[in-house]
């Protein structure tokens, strides 16, 4: 069960490792000092937890592995981060839209997961959740208020949402092992999830005066590494120094 | 006793002035321009160490970097706060940034191109910002000199951990520690050439000092900062790109080479390698969220 629990891992810590990456593409280019650091902000507590899990997974390996060589040192298809994670940021509707999905099913996710029965999860998840917390109610507001605030900030905000909500499925995809761990008590079943994550965004998207996307076909894959071509660039620019002088300490 | 003794009366003792007191034209002018430059320096200079919060070589590192860059933010917002206390807007202080009215420290118009210039620019650049905002403490604009103490103990995290990133390099391997050279030789003129122009050269000091605005001269604060500097560098192996940097047992003060002044001014004056990038940057940045802030007043104002 060591390989899926590592792949379970992955799983989590690339989600959160992804997504704090573009957010942190945002420093300098937010469109208020304020939001450059509620940015940032969002970003360093994915870091944390990314950091969190890959420590995990470099004692569950052992060796040489730490958590730098998980970060660094993996090519797109060992990666297991939902799609929307490597997303680009587009404007900040779309930024805001895609940390409102995610964040509303980190909350939920973690809301349970925290009662795991793998004791680094279940603090991982506790940890989170209190960070997660803070990310739902950040982007939640900011749905809402471009929702209602202009003509032009409902018809961007409108569209990243129909544009970004075929991603949305992949969130709650799982794969054998993840079956595996559910029923061990270890992860969760996140069919489970599903409708109190719908019952999240439809709440919002009404106070946001927002229309709920129709749903189409809804993409999937990230749960076997199958990833966009965006992930590639993304990890070009992370791990470059890291490869380019792969035995140097930093 | 006329409005203006009793304002220098306070300066003598070493009583804070206050944003509701009378203060001489001079003085409000003087400490706008200041103050703003600093604040658009914070914020300016997000952008040659954000160049490198997405590269970072290790995850550590990464959040280390991305924390101060968010320290800066900060440090950018909270001075705007204290300059708005003499009743002007922050948004007009960025118009004057970007229409150029307002400059920011130079040493920002200059590229970050390797890993080692996030070590070189935490460690001289910081360090010498600390240098003059210690003595900025002691200002008379309480606002501003509050401003500073809070930044100062920021500050100098900042520079510890820009002086461990260029010390990892400058004792790593051979590749490391060319880079960490590298970053030295670019970064050393233009670190003490952000004390400003020579005291005999510069043309608002003698005003700044009278108004306890400026506690210490330029000269005095670069030599302090070439003093604690010329150590650190020698413990980890780096060399100074001075030839004429000596140990005056007179003085007890290093004696240092002639500035290229030439430099300073053109970089000052707009011709550095990055004015127009660092400018263009904050103007599309500023540009691109305007519907947001729209957005956001305009909910605001449906909502209260």
């Amino acid at each position: 069960m060591k390989n899926e629990l590592i792949n379970y891992c992955l799983r989590l810590g690339d989600s959160s490792l992804i997504l704090g990456q573009r957010l942190a593409e945002w420093c300098s280019k937010g469109p208020m000092l304020e939001e450059d650091i509620a940015l940032t902000n969002i970003s360093l507590d994915f870091f944390g937890q990314s950091r969190m899990l890959y420590s995990y997974i470099a004692e569950l390996k052992g060796g040489d592995e730490t958590e730098d060589t998980v970060a660094f040192r993996r090519n797109e298809r060992e990666f297991y981060n939902i799609l929307l994670a490597e997303r680009p940021n587009g404007h900040f509707g779309d930024t805001i839209v895609r940390s409102f999905f995610v964040d509303a099913f980190n909350f939920h996710h973690y809301s349970k997961l925290k009662e795991s029965k793998d004791s680094v999860i279940a603090a991982f998840a506790e940890k989170s959740l209190k960070e997660v917390v803070y990310h739902l109610r950040h982007s939640s507001e900011w749905v809402i208020r471009l929702g209602d605030g202009t003509e032009e900030s409902k018809l961007k905000v409108q569209t990243s949402l129909n544009e970004l909500w075929s991603y949305t499925g992949d969130m709650f995809d799982m794969n054998d092992g993840d079956h595996l761990l559910t029923s061990e008590g270890i992860a969760i079943d996140l069919e489970e999830i599903k409708p109190l994550w719908n019952a999240t965004i439809e709440s919002v998207l009404k106070r946001g005066k927002l229309d709920l996307p129709e749903s189409k076909y809804m993409q999937k894959g990230s749960r076997n590494a199958m990833h966009s071509e965006y992930l590639g660039h993304l990890l070009c620019e992370m791990q470059y120094i890291q490869r380019a002088y792969p035995n140097s300490q930093w | 006793m006329t409005d203006l003794d009793k304002f220098l009366e306070k300066i003598n003792n070493n009583i804070k002035i206050e944003p509701k007191d009378w203060m001489p034209d001079g003085y409000r002018k003087h400490l706008q321009r200041q103050m703003s430059q600093h604040a658009h320096s914070e914020v300016i200079g997000m952008q040659p160490e954000g160049n490198w919060i997405t590269r970072a070589p290790s995850l550590r590192a990464k959040v280390i970097l991305l924390a101060k860059v968010q320290d800066e933010a900060g440090h950018g917002q909270y001075l705007y706060s204290a300059a708005e206390t003499l009743g002007k807007s922050r948004a007009v202080y960025i118009e004057e940034l970007q229409s150029r009215k307002a400059k920011y420290s130079s040493i920002f118009n200059y590229p970050t191109l390797n890993w080692a210039d996030m070590g070189a620019v935490g460690w001289l650049v910081d360090g010498a910002a600390i240098v003059n905002q210690v003595s900025l403490q002691k200002t008379s604009y309480g606002p501003y000199a509050r401003a500073m103490v809070k930044i100062c103990k920021e500050e100098s995290f900042h520079q510890r951990q820009g002086y461990e990133i260029i010390s990892k390099m400058a004792l790593g391997s051979p590749e490391q520690k060319e880079m960490a050279q590298d970053a030295m030789n670019r970064f050393w003129w233009p670190s003490i050439m952000m004390f400003g122009p020579h005291d005999q050269d510069s043309a608002r000091s003698g005003d700044a000092m009278k108004w306890g605005i400026k506690i210490e001269s330029n000269d005095d604060l670069r030599q302090k900062f070439i003093d604690k500097t010329v150590a650190q560098a020698e413990l980890i192996g780096l060399t100074i790109p001075d030839k004429d940097l000596k140990w005056n047992e007179e003085t007890k003060h290093y004696d240092f080479g002639a500035m290229d002044w030439d430099e300073f001014w053109s970089v000052v004056n707009g011709d550095g390698p990055c004015n127009d990038d660092r400018i263009n940057h904050h103007i599309k940045a500023h540009e691109e969220g305007r519907w947001v802030r729209e957005a956001a007043n305009a909910y605001a104002e449906k909502n209260n």
